[in-house]
């Protein structure tokens, strides 16, 4: 006998995820006939705000796109705008931003751990990792003043050159996050309740990833060598090197496999920085910010973000304010239409684990 | 999936860290310690601040309004005002701190602020978060770059020794890529505005500047300052020394800014045809202004603008008063003031040159002719030096001197001139002897710092080897049996310090007495006016106090029909005090002629 319909309201406050979205689910017993994402409870219509701000007067604000990993949006509309203007940036200044990005991509896993384990109700992980992010966020602290957002690159460089003495408290981070991977290994990959729940699970078919347009380590879990920093390398990651892993299963488990590798490879990338980064200005200071306008023309730029490739697409048209920012983000793909997708015939229970493993990020979607 | 013995027991692994202490603070007992640049509440050092607003420009939350505080008010340099922030708003991005143009607001590294009173989040800083003042500043505008640009486009100027040789103007002037590049250090504040005698629109000229509007910069300044060129190029620049910037670093070149833009107007029709000048219909109602100085062109201009018949009375061949005859060719060279008042002439002012009020015209039959009289006869009339000696032949007074100099009358000086003075009159002496191949000693009674005259022109002098003698009092004027000056006996002084708190005072130091030879010597210590022009019955209406006719702050006199304006109405006694007399004295006839 067939079962009977009914509708479920799932969220929006933080379903398994950072932000606030909901998802509208028909399910027959406990399994999902259709799901429908509703968002519009977090749009800030930043992109609108920042026509009517002056280029510096952005940078404050696009840290608020991403809450868990902030970095990319800023690093993305200053290469725009340096792409635009031609300014040049030093070179110490970029291996500054690739360090930031890089702690950055690895405080937004420490929450992706909590959040996956978290979402199939292992909560001794969030614990951990909650806390051990905060030791990221207070090397954040002191390179950029603030924990969260950062607001530290910008057009030209970044703000502050590093503290004194803080690549030894980096690598000291460094070296305590890659002595706990092997307890969340313990924990969480190798559980074998992980394992379980993770496998089979949220299938991205191979052959739909890329029409359907996904990115990130979702795709690189479809077994698709792709990655922004290995393809159009920018800042100085074509002088650096790290692998990008893949995984074949096409499901939650290979997507948590690829990012626990990227742990790792994210580790090496920022002692590579520390040990590479050369001496020197870290800022090519930009003319008056009150009177600072941008000569005529557009740029697409985009990052590796920790849900995949990070675009954003920026319009001057000669004056003090941005014509137009358009950012394109993962998440919109992954949170809404894919999720869509995949949670046809999934379980009730693996709905939140399932959006946590896209990397759905409902402040990026509505932005 | 087979079943996974060691993937069930491994996460027991996980209770060996129960044992471990925890990593966290034991809030409130203990409070984690910021870093060092953390960003957390302002602080603001009220004596600092100048209340430019430039951190309530920036902030893209709307989150800083300045407001009046108590104990803080509006004076030269200062608005008065100091910011408030709104901590529901503020979102500690800091970019009012590395925009701070004076480093008076900085973040500390306070970061915990409960109420229940959604009032108390704005906080003014510095006033709210003092009390205690324990704070630590963290974020620090002076640990970064900061975001204005603090050094000035120089610039270019003839050589000294190269100067010498001639009178060719010694400022070379921005070309157009440095113009724009000094324009845009500008934070648009207004601090300058406000001391600006003619409170002229600085802030929204250079801005035109920056963003390449030439012509409308020069609309702008033609508002309230038909003399724009002039003052460009001698102004006294009160603006530049109240200039945001100048608290950290050099000042906007506000007047080379001026210069740039009015200069570069090549001619009196250039002039027209940018501005454009709606001149109202003729009123019926006639204005005569004795001297055509600064503050008489002034009026006179906009009193034509409005539809006034003016005349200026002149008794030189040329007009500009004290910037034609006073300031040498060097600073402003005659071209310059000739457009300027070229461009006056074609909108219908009128002026009748070398016509001496007194002696070629009665000031009653002016009385006659016109409704209103204006007069801005400027000082020119020299303080003697009080020396023995000094009517000997070869001692001379600087404002003849120049006047003789720039009617391109012969003077001759010898080879050994001493200048007695410290103020800009005794500088331009000192320099136009020097160009005339004399060497030049300059005697002043206090110290370098003490010399009213600017401080650019003091450095130009020694550039071109004019020397400065401080410290140094005159005393006698030697001449020779036949009544010429041979030199100058002067005694050497020490400062002492004044008991009232006033500045320090020279005394003469017993016996260090010396003679410096000479071949001229010029008095520059001061001038006055002459008023034997004007009838006695007119004097005794109107109030003559301490060398200066009093007037109200619209210029006028104890009569309702005579105005005063420029040196004598004003102690300031510059170019652009001048202008500003002139510009308000033509709201006070207009009130008088019109009942506007």
């Amino acid at each position: 006998m067939r079962e009977k319909e009914t509708t479920l309201y799932l969220g929006p406050q933080h379903p398994g995820i950072t932000g606030n979205m909901m998802v509208k689910l028909k399910v027959a017993g406990d399994t999902i006939v259709k799901a429908e994402t509703h968002v519009g409870y977090l749009h800030r219509a930043f992109e609108k705000l920042m026509e009517n701000r002056t280029w510096t007067q952005c940078f404050p604000i696009v840290c608020r796109i991403c809450v868990p990993e902030p970095d990319p949006n800023e690093e993305n509309l200053a290469r725009a705008i340096e792409e635009i203007e031609g300014r040049e940036v030093p070179e110490r200044a970029k291996y500054i931003r690739v360090m930031v990005l890089e702690l950055a991509r690895l405080a937004s896993y420490q929450l992706w751990m909590g959040g996956q384990s978290g979402s199939m109700g292992l909560y001794t992980m969030p614990q951990w990792t909650v806390g051990d992010r905060d030791y990221i966020l207070d090397l954040f602290e002191e390179l950029t003043g603030g924990r969260i957002y950062h607001m530290y690159i910008w057009a030209g460089g970044v703000r502050r050159d590093l503290p004194d003495g803080l690549k030894g408290r980096v690598l000291n981070v460094l070296k305590y996050l890659e002595n706990r991977l092997p307890d969340y290994d313990k924990l969480m990959f190798q559980n074998a309740m992980f394992r379980k729940r993770a496998e089979g699970v949220g299938i991205i078919p191979k052959e739909k990833a890329i029409e359907w347009g996904v990115v990130g380590s979702p795709l690189r879990g479809c077994g698709i060598k792709h990655d922004v920093r290995i393809d159009e390398p920018y800042e100085v990651y074509d002088k650096l090197e790290f692998e990008v892993p893949t995984h074949e299963g096409n499901d939650i488990w290979s997507r948590a496999m690829v990012r626990r590798q990227e742990i790792e490879q994210s580790i090496s990338i920022i002692r590579q920085v520390l040990d590479k980064m050369p001496e020197g200005e870290y800022y090519n200071k930009i003319p008056n910010p009150l009177n600072w306008t941008i000569p005529a023309g557009d740029a697409f730029v985009k990052t590796e973000s920790v849900r995949g490739e990070f675009g954003y697409y920026v319009v001057s048209d000669g004056s003090d304010k941005p014509r137009r920012v358009h950012v394109r983000g993962p998440a919109y793909v992954h949170g809404v239409t894919v999720l869509e997708e995949i949670l046809k015939g999934a379980n009730i229970s693996d709905v939140s684990f399932i959006m946590n493993s896209l990397g759905t990020c409902p402040p990026e979607i509505e932005r | 999936m087979a079943f996974d013995l060691k993937g069930i027991l491994t996460p027991f692994a996980a209770l060996s860290q129960g044992t471990k202490p925890p990593h966290t603070v034991k809030y409130p007992a203990e409070q984690k310690e910021t870093a060092h640049r953390y960003r957390g509440m302002h602080h603001n050092d009220l004596e600092e601040c100048i209340g430019c607003g430039t951190c309530s420009t920036i902030c893209q939350n709307g989150a800083i309004d300045m407001i009046h505080i108590d104990g803080y008010e509006t004076n030269n340099g200062d608005s008065g005002l100091r910011p408030r922030v709104d901590n529901g708003r503020c979102c500690w991005c800091a970019l009012c701190v590395d925009v701070c143009p004076t480093g008076s607001l900085n973040l500390t590294s306070d970061y915990i602020y409960v109420t229940e009173d959604p009032d108390s989040f704005l906080w003014t800083p510095g006033v709210d978060n003092a009390k205690d003042g324990k704070e630590k500043l963290s974020w620090q505008s002076s640990e970064g770059k900061r975001l204005l640009d603090y050094e000035r486009v120089p610039m270019k100027e003839l050589e000294g020794t190269e100067r010498v040789k001639s009178f060719a103007e010694v400022v070379l002037g921005y070309t157009e890529d440095e113009a724009r590049k000094e324009a845009d250090r500008c934070i648009a504040c207004g601090i300058c505005t406000d001391i600006c005698p003619v409170h002229m629109h600085i802030p929204e000229y250079i801005n035109a500047i920056a963003r390449g509007e030439d012509d409308d910069a020069v609309r702008i300044i033609y508002d309230n300052n038909p003399l724009g060129e002039m003052c460009g190029k001698v102004c006294t620049r009160r603006c530049e020394t109240t200039c945001a910037i100048n608290h950290k670093g050099d000042p906007v070149a506000i007047r080379w800014l001026k210069e740039y833009v009015t200069a570069r107007v090549k001619n009196a029709d250039v002039i027209k045809e940018i501005l454009n000048p709606d001149i109202a219909e003729p009123n019926g109602h006639s204005v005569g202004i004795i001297g055509a100085g600064p503050s008489g062109l002034t009026a006179a201009y906009y009193l034509a603008l409005k539809g006034f018949d003016v005349t200026i009375y002149e008794s030189k061949a040329h007009a500009g008063g004290m910037i034609m005859y006073g300031i040498p060719k060097y600073r402003l060279p005659l071209d310059s003031i000739d457009k300027q008042v070229d461009y006056m002439l074609s909108i219908g002012v009128k002026i009748k040159y070398n016509t001496k009020v007194g002696t070629d015209i009665t000031f009653n039959e002016l009385k006659e002719k016109h409704e209103a009289i204006m007069i801005g006869i400027g000082f020119e009339v020299p303080y003697p030096i009080g020396l023995t000696g000094e009517d000997a032949k070869g001692s001379i007074q600087a404002v003849n001197f120049l006047y003789n100099i720039n009617s391109g009358i012969n003077v001759d000086i010898g080879d050994k001139v001493a200048v007695i003075g410290g103020g800009n009159v005794a500088i331009d002496a000192a320099r136009v002897s020097k160009r005339m191949g004399a060497e030049v000693t300059i005697l002043y009674r206090r110290r370098v710092e003490d010399m009213p005259a600017d401080w650019e022109e003091i450095e130009g002098a020694e550039h071109e080897n004019v020397i400065i003698h401080p410290q140094a009092i005159p005393l006698e004027v030697i001449s020779d049996e036949n009544g010429k000056v041979t030199g100058v006996k002067y005694a050497n002084a020490e400062m002492i310090a004044d008991d009232k708190g006033g500045r320090p005072r020279p005394k003469i130091i017993e016996g260090d007495e010396h003679i410096l030879p000479l071949t001229t010597l010029i008095g520059a210590i001061g001038q006055e006016a002459d008023y034997s022009f004007i009838p006695d019955d007119i004097k005794e209406q109107i109030e003559i106090s301490r060398g200066r006719i009093v007037v109200d702050e619209n210029q006028a006199t104890a009569l309702p029909w005579l105005f005063a304006t420029g040196d004598i109405a004003n102690r300031q006694a510059d170019a652009i005090s001048a202008i500003a007399d002139g510009y308000r004295a033509v709201k006070s006839i207009e009130k008088l002629l019109l009942k506007k």
